[in-house]
C-alpha cells in the first residue's frame, strides 16, 4: 500500500506544503502538520519541501522487463494515413532510442500494404498489419480486439495514440480492456530512461495547470498525444524495417456499430489540423464578418475559426469553435480578429506558434499572449490587411 | 426505454493559477456546478424520453456535494438520481472511474442508451464514456451531433470526426457522448426544483456495489501525478503602430520574416 508520512525531525514548519496541496488536505493544527485520509499522494508536497519531512513510499514495482518497445496507433482513413501518426513515429522514435528499444507500429484497415511500406520509410522497426476488407472502415470493437491482442502477444512498454476523434474514442476501450493507465492529450512525452517510465505532461483545468503523469505499475504506458506538438519523423534513405502480417481472426470482428456515411466539412473546417487560422469573435459584430475572416484566410491558405460568442450568434457552425468548449488548435499562425481573448478562448489557442490579434479594444486580454496585436477596427484593418497579401504575393510572382 | 446520464459535479471555474515564485497552488473559493457538457446530455435524454417513452436516471460519483449535481439533473426532468460515494472511490483516474461507474450501472439494472458528455471541464480527458461502454463491454459513440432515430434495437446518429462528421448505426445497447451542438439544454423549472426537493437520491457506498475494492479510487488507478506546474508564458508581442496601412504593412513584413506568408 502506498502511505505518506512525515519525518517531524525534518519539518521546520514552513507549512508550504500546505499551501501546494492541491487538493486541500495538507492543514496545520496544534503546531503540527496533519495529512487528510483522503490524500491522492500526488506528491505535489514532496516537490516544494526542501527540507525532505515528507515521505511517500509506494507499493513494489512489478517486474516489467519483458515488456520493451514502443507501438504507435497507425491511424489511417480510407487508405490515407492521418498525420499525426508520422508525429507520433517521431516522437516513439526518439524514446525508443533513449532505452535502446525498437518501435512498432499497428495498421488496421483494407487495401493499406502500401500504407506499411510507407511507415516502413520513416523508420519504423516493425509494422504489424491487419489487412482485410472486414476492416475496411474504422469500428471500435473491432479495433479494440484486434489490437489488445496484438498488444498482449508483443508487450511493447509504451504505446502512443493519436488524440483525434477515433484515437480518443479507441485509446479508453484499449486501456479498460488491458486494465492499464491512459493519459489523455499529452502535450509532452519524455522517458526516465532508468525506470523507463514515460513522462507525460498534459494541460488541465482548461491549460491553467500543466499536470505531470507517470504509470508506474502498469504496461503498455499508454498516451493519447495532441496532433501538431511533437515534430513529424524524416524519411530514413535506407530503411530496414520489415511487415509482419497478422491473420485476421474473423470471429472477433463485430458489427455492433456501422459507419454508414462520411460527410465532409464543405467550408474547410478541419481546424485542428489546419497550418493557419483566422478566427473571428464577437466583435465582428455580424455574421458576414465571417466572409470577410473567409478571404483573409484564403489570401493565406489557412481555415476559419470562432469564438465561442460567435457561435452562440449562430454566425459560423461549432465545428470552427476554438476553445475549451470547442476544438484546441496549435496552428503556425493564429490571427483573432474582433477577439477579447477569454481564459476559455485562450486555452484553446495559446500554444500555436504566432499568435496575432486585431481588437478595437487596446485593453482587450487576447493583446497578453499575442506576438503581434494591431488596435483597430477589424473592417478597416483586415481588408488593408488582404491587400499588402495580395501585393506581396504578386511581387513575388513576377 | 431506460437511459441513464452520468454526470459529474465540477469546480465553478477552472481559473486555477499557480504561484510562480512558489510554485503552489492559489485555489480559489470557487462553488461546484454540473459540469456544462453534462447538461447537455441530460437535456438529450430527457428528449429521448420525450419521443419514445421510457425513464431517465441520472448517475454520479462523488463526495456528499455531489447531490447539487444530481439535484439540478432531476428538477431538469430526470426521474431518479444515484449516487456513489466513498471514500475509497477518492482519486479515482478515469479507469478506476469508469470501473466504479459499471458497477453502479449494474446495481441499477437495466438499461438501452447510456448517455455522457463528451468531457469534463476539469479532467477534460474524454476517456471515462468510452471506457465505460469497455467495462460494461456495449457499443459505444463518441462526439454525436445529433440523433437521428432510435428504432428496432438500433440507434443511428450524427458524429463529429476530423475533417467532418459522420452517420453510424449502432446496436442498443449503447453509449454516447454528446457534444454541445446537439442541443440547447434547457433550465429548471419551479415544478421540476419542488420535484427535486421530494426526490430522494439513493446514495451508494463501496459496500452496496459488486465490485473488486482494489479497483476503486486510488488503489485501481494506474495513473499518479507526480508534477502540477504553471504553463509557459508567453512573452508579451509588440503592438504595432503608424497609420492604418503602416500597421498591416508591418504586420506583412514580420509574418514574412518568420516564413509565414
Amino acid at each position: 500500500m502506498t502511505k505518506i508520512e512525515i519525518i517531524i525531525e525534518n519539518c521546520n514548519k514552513c507549512q508550504r506544503c500546505v499551501k501546494t496541496c492541491p487538493f486541500g488536505y495538507i492543514s496545520f493544527t496544534n503546531e503540527s502538520l496533519v495529512i487528510d485520509e483522503n490524500c491522492t499522494y500526488c506528491s505535489a508536497c514532496v516537490g516544494v519541501c526542501k527540507n525532505k519531512a515528507i515521505l511517500i513510499t509506494r507499493k513494489e514495482k512489478k517486474d516489467f522487463s519483458r515488456h520493451r518497445g514502443v507501438l504507435v496507433f497507425g491511424e489511417q482513413r480510407e487508405g490515407k494515413v492521418a498525420d499525426v501518426v508520422y508525429e507520433l513515429i517521431g516522437k516513439g522514435r526518439e524514446l525508443a532510442d533513449k532505452v535502446k528499444e525498437d518501435l512498432y507500429c499497428v495498421l488496421v484497415g483494407n487495401e493499406v500494404e502500401d500504407s506499411a511500406y510507407e511507415l516502413i520509410t520513416y523508420g519504423v522497426d516493425k509494422v504489424y498489419l491487419f489487412n482485410d476488407t472486414s476492416l475496411a472502415k474504422f469500428k471500435e470493437d473491432t479495433y479494440t480486439a484486434l489490437i489488445t491482442d496484438l498488444v498482449e502477444e508483443i508487450k511493447p512498454s509504451i504505446f502512443l495514440i493519436g488524440a483525434t476523434a477515433i484515437g480518443r474514442s479507441l485509446a479508453p476501450r484499449i486501456a479498460v480492456r488491458l486494465k492499464t493507465g491512459l493519459t489523455a492529450d499529452c502535450t509532452e512525452l519524455d522517458i526516465d530512461a532508468e525506470k523507463k517510465l514515460l513522462v507525460q505532461t498534459r494541460p488541465a483545468f482548461g491549460g491553467n495547470v500543466m499536470a505531470t503523469i507517470i504509470c508506474p505499475n502498469h504496461r503498455p504506458q499508454m498516451a493519447t498525444v495532441r496532433y501538431k506538438v511533437m515534430s513529424k519523423a524524416e524519411k530514413k534513405p535506407n530503411p530496414e524495417g520489415e511487415i509482419i502480417r497478422k491473420y485476421v481472426d474473423q470471429t472477433i470482428i463485430r458489427d455492433r456499430t456501422k459507419i454508414m456515411d462520411f460527410f465532409k466539412n464543405n467550408d474547410g473546417a478541419n481546424i485542428t489540423g489546419a497550418k493557419i487560422i483566422v478566427a473571428g469573435g464577437k466583435g465582428l459584430g455580424r455574421s458576414d464578418g465571417f466572409t470577410l475572416m473567409k478571404e483573409l484566410a484564403e489570401a493565406l491558405g489557412g481555415s476559419v475559426g470562432a469564438s465561442r460568442a460567435a457561435v452562440d450568434e449562430g454566425w459560423i457552425p461549432y465545428a470552427n469553435q476554438v476553445g475549451l468548449s470547442g476544438r484546441t488548435v496549435r496552428p503556425k499562425l493564429y490571427i483573432a480578429c474582433g477577439i477579447s481573448g477569454a481564459v476559455q478562448h485562450l486555452a484553446g489557442m495559446q500554444t500555436s506558434d504566432v499568435i496575432v490579434a486585431i481588437n478595437k479594444d487596446p485593453e482587450a486580454p487576447i493583446f497578453s499572449v499575442t506576438d503581434f496585436g494591431i488596435v483597430g477596427d477589424v473592417y478597416q484593418v483586415v481588408p488593408e490587411l488582404i491587400m499588402e497579401l495580395k501585393k506581396k504575393a504578386s511581387t513575388e510572382n513576377t | 426505454m431506460n437511459i441513464i446520464v452520468c454526470i459529474k459535479q465540477v469546480p465553478a471555474s477552472t481559473e486555477i493559477k499557480i504561484d510562480p515564485e512558489t510554485g503552489t497552488l492559489m485555489r480559489e473559493g470557487t462553488l461546484s456546478t454540473v459540469n456544462p457538457f453534462d447538461r447537455y446530455a441530460i437535456e438529450e435524454a430527457l428528449r429521448l424520453k420525450e419521443t419514445y417513452g421510457g425513464k431517465v436516471t441520472v448517475l454520479s460519483m462523488g463526495p456528499p456535494q455531489a447531490e447539487y449535481a444530481l439535484k439540478f439533473a432531476i428538477s431538469m426532468g430526470c426521474e431518479h438520481a444515484v449516487l456513489l460515494s466513498d471514500k475509497t472511490f477518492a482519486g479515482a483516474d478515469t479507469l478506476a472511474t469508469s470501473f466504479t461507474l459499471a458497477c453502479g450501472i449494474r446495481k441499477i439494472g437495466s438499461f438501452d442508451i447510456i448517455i455522457c458528455g463528451v468531457k469534463t471541464v476539469d479532467g477534460d480527458t474524454a476517456q471515462v464514456g468510452p471506457g465505460l461502454a469497455e467495462e460494461l463491454e456495449i457499443s459505444n459513440v463518441c462526439y454525436v451531433r445529433k440523433i437521428l432515430k432510435v428504432n428496432n434495437g438500433g440507434v443511428l446518429v450524427e458524429r463529429m470526426v476530423d475533417g467532418g462528421y459522420e452517420t453510424v448505426n449502432a446496436l442498443l445497447p449503447c453509449l454516447m457522448t454528446i457534444s454541445k451542438e446537439t442541443n440547447e439544454p434547457r433550465f429548471p423549472t419551479l415544478q421540476g426544483k419542488i420535484f427535486s426537493l421530494n426526490t430522494g437520491i439513493k446514495i451508494w457506498n463501496s459496500n452496496d456495489l459488486n465490485g473488486h475494492s482494489g479497483r476503486y479510487g486510488l488503489n485501481g488507478s494506474p495513473t499518479q501525478v507526480i508534477k502540477v506546474f504553471p504553463p509557459r508564458k508567453r512573452k508579451k508581442g509588440t503592438i504595432l503602430t503608424g497609420t492604418l496601412s503602416d500597421k498591416t504593412k508591418k504586420l506583412v513584413e514580420k509574418l514574412g520574416e518568420l516564413k509565414l506568408v
